[in-house]
């Protein structure tokens, strides 16, 4: 549903993604990892839309993004960035109900259908207790909860009951997307499970797409079912979990030497690193 | 406990209510304020001809269109404040700190010593120089904002405004050596802000860049909600944030420019009125906007009742009352946010 071929990108003279190809099935979920610097952060926005690659495309069921009206992929598809930061004291229902934006019409205010999505997006992300607390007084991890269900809010169908100016009936027929930019990588322990939890459970439940970018290869393994590997922009090996995680993918990609088995309990890959590669650790 | 509904649409309504009364009530209270004392009753007395009338003279003629330049000033440099601040991510951003005032002024200035008298679209040339001044400020704060893609930050917010008003204030000086020597008095007390504009050509003359501004700030209040996210979650969001952004910038100068064209640049109007406003009212810019726009007002002409007043029968100008109120607030807000 989701598609990159052969997009490049640079800031200014600098190439930052090389003729990078991402193909994103319906329901599936995707992990972009690999090193810091290696262009995971680049690649998720030109899926989002949110810069345009220099070459190449990216494809929204079937429709260019180029072509898209930014309200229209915003039905469609919905970002949790890594951090979120308010300059001023918004409520945690207020920044849900900002998800409704591409909903709405231009002078349109928010309807008691709004106002019931968006407290069942707080109730998927169990944050419904929070709606009226401060967003900036907010944990870490409730933060990342919230903004995960101002994402939900934002996917859910446009059938608002209200004045909404809504031309299109496509996101209650049309699979959601959800990117995620490294979810985890701001939280503590507690928190990345919670919020790994969360995400694996609104996949299964909600039948959304999820590209997720990391640096956590464990977060990776025991989330997504299929990986992208990224180094310095470029595409090293690509396929199901348990094809590309490898001790010798793991040695190419960060330059570790790494034990890669099958957890007895959960039954997923775990990476073990052991060393810097090359038998210096 | 049920808050569901129509939330945003009933807090608009009582906003508009209260705020709105307040305004109303500056504006009937503001002409009565003064070292003459004047009766109502006399004013609006059709029996005694206008020429005999000294009260309806006072109140018509000097009174009432200094009240609604405060009003209109106020307003406009309020939602200005609250625009920059929601663009610029920082409480701290108004259009006399960041030296758009200052900009404004010195365009109105050119204008006005060397007489130009271009105008178009019927808007005449003090206004028309005085927005493209607070353009040109304004350009060079996006400037500065852009190439920091995080916002702009306090430190770079406060500097930049300190080294724009001293660059438009030596172009100001400037520009003062032109002007004839019985205009100089007259000019600093401009300068300094000032409502005492005894017709109503001014307002009138301002209108139009009042009514583009209002109507553009009308769209933009959602957008500034979701520009607080940040430039990239606003857009997969679905807003189009460049063109929000040139909205805001474009709207926000022509406020200043209309504000600063009839009184001056008065100063801290920006800050002490959106933040006020947001304590009271959360942050939610389709409340914070027209809330600040008639608080503005009611705040504007009380400041110049005590302009008036404190030191009868001598009248200050407005923008003293302001400075001496809003320099402490902005420095206690600059102290508490670090």
């Amino acid at each position: 549903m989701l598609r990159a071929a052969d997009v490049t990108f640079g800031y200014g003279d600098r190439i930052v993604l090389h003729d990078v190809s991402v193909d994103v099935p319906a329901g599936g979920f995707i992990g972009i990892i690999g090193p810091n610097g290696s262009g995971k952060t680049t690649l998720l926005r030109l899926l989002a839309g949110t810069r345009r690659p220099q070459r190449g495309s990216v494809v929204l069921d079937g429709i260019p993004l180029a072509a898209m009206p930014r309200a229209e992929i915003a039905r469609r598809m919905a970002v949790v960035p890594q951090e979120t930061h308010l300059a001023f004291d918004y409520t945690v229902l207020e920044v849900v109900l900002m998800g409704r934006y591409p909903h709405l019409g231009a002078f349109a205010i928010e309807g008691p259908r709004d106002i019931e999505l968006a407290r069942e997006a707080l109730t998927s992300t169990g944050t419904l207790s929070l709606q009226d607390r401060m967003f900036n007084t907010l944990s870490g991890g409730e933060k990342q909860r919230v903004v995960i269900a101002a994402a939900l809010a934002q996917l859910a169908p446009s059938v608002s009951s209200v004045s909404s100016a809504s031309s299109a009936p496509s996101a209650s027929s049309a699979p959601s997307a959800l990117l995620l930019d490294e979810p985890t990588a701001a939280l503590d322990l507690k928190y990345q499970l919670e919020t790994a939890a969360l995400v694996r459970d609104l996949h299964a439940r909600h039948g959304l797409t999820v590209v997720m970018s990391t640096h956590d290869l464990n977060l990776a393994a025991s989330l997504c079912n299929a990986l992208v590997l990224l180094k310095n922009g470029r595409v090293v090996q690509r396929g199901p979990v348990d094809d590309v995680l490898t001790p010798d993918s793991v040695r190419e990609l960060y330059e570790v030497d790494a034990e890669v088995m099958r957890h007895p309990a959960t039954g997923r890959l775990t990476v073990t690193p052991l060393g810097r590669a090359g038998g210096h650790g | 406990m049920d808050r569901t509904g129509a939330r945003v649409r009933q807090r608009l309504a009582l906003t508009m209510l209260v705020f709105g009364g307040v305004a109303v009530a500056a504006v009937v209270l503001g002409p009565l304020v003064g070292s003459t004392r004047i009766s109502l009753a006399r004013v609006f007395d059709r029996s005694i001809p206008f020429a005999e009338n000294t009260d309806a003279q006072i109140f018509f003629v000097a009174r009432l269109p200094r009240t609604l330049a405060g009003a209109l000033v106020g307003s406009m440099l309020a939602t200005a404040g609250v625009v920059f601040q929601g663009l610029l991510r920082n409480p701290l951003a108004t259009p006399f700190t960041l030296g758009v005032s200052a900009g404004a002024a010195l365009g109105a200035m050119l204008a006005i010593t060397f007489g130009w008298s271009l105008s178009w679209l019927g808007v005449p040339a003090a206004p028309l120089a005085s927005f493209a001044g607070s353009l040109m400020a304004v350009a060079i704060v996006y400037f500065l904002a852009t190439a920091r893609h995080r916002g702009l930050s306090t430190n770079v917010l406060l500097l930049a405004g300190v080294t724009m008003n001293a660059f438009f204030s030596a172009l100001i000086l400037f520009v003062q050596y032109f002007a004839d020597f019985s205009e100089t008095f007259r000019i600093l007390r401009w300068l300094m802000g000032d409502l005492d504009i005894s017709s109503y050509q001014p307002l009138v003359t301002a209108l139009p860049l009042v009514i583009v501004s209002f109507a553009v700030f009308a769209w933009l209040t959602r957008p500034l909600n979701l520009l607080n996210l940040g430039e990239d979650a606003a857009e997969t969001r679905g807003l189009d944030v460049l063109r929000a952004q040139r909205a805001a910038f474009v709207s926000a100068s022509l406020a200043t420019g209309a504000a600063v064209s009839v009184g001056g640049p008065v100063g801290f109007v920006g800050i002490i009125v959106p933040h006020l406003v947001r304590l009271l009212v959360g942050a939610d810019h389709r409340i914070v906007l027209p809330a600040s726009a008639f608080f503005g007002a009611a705040f504007l002409i009380a400041c110049d009742a005590l302009a008036r007043t404190i030191m009868s029968p001598l009248e200050l100008p407005v923008g003293v009352i302001t400075a001496l109120i809003g320099g402490p607030f902005f420095l206690w807000l600059l102290v508490r946010r670090t």
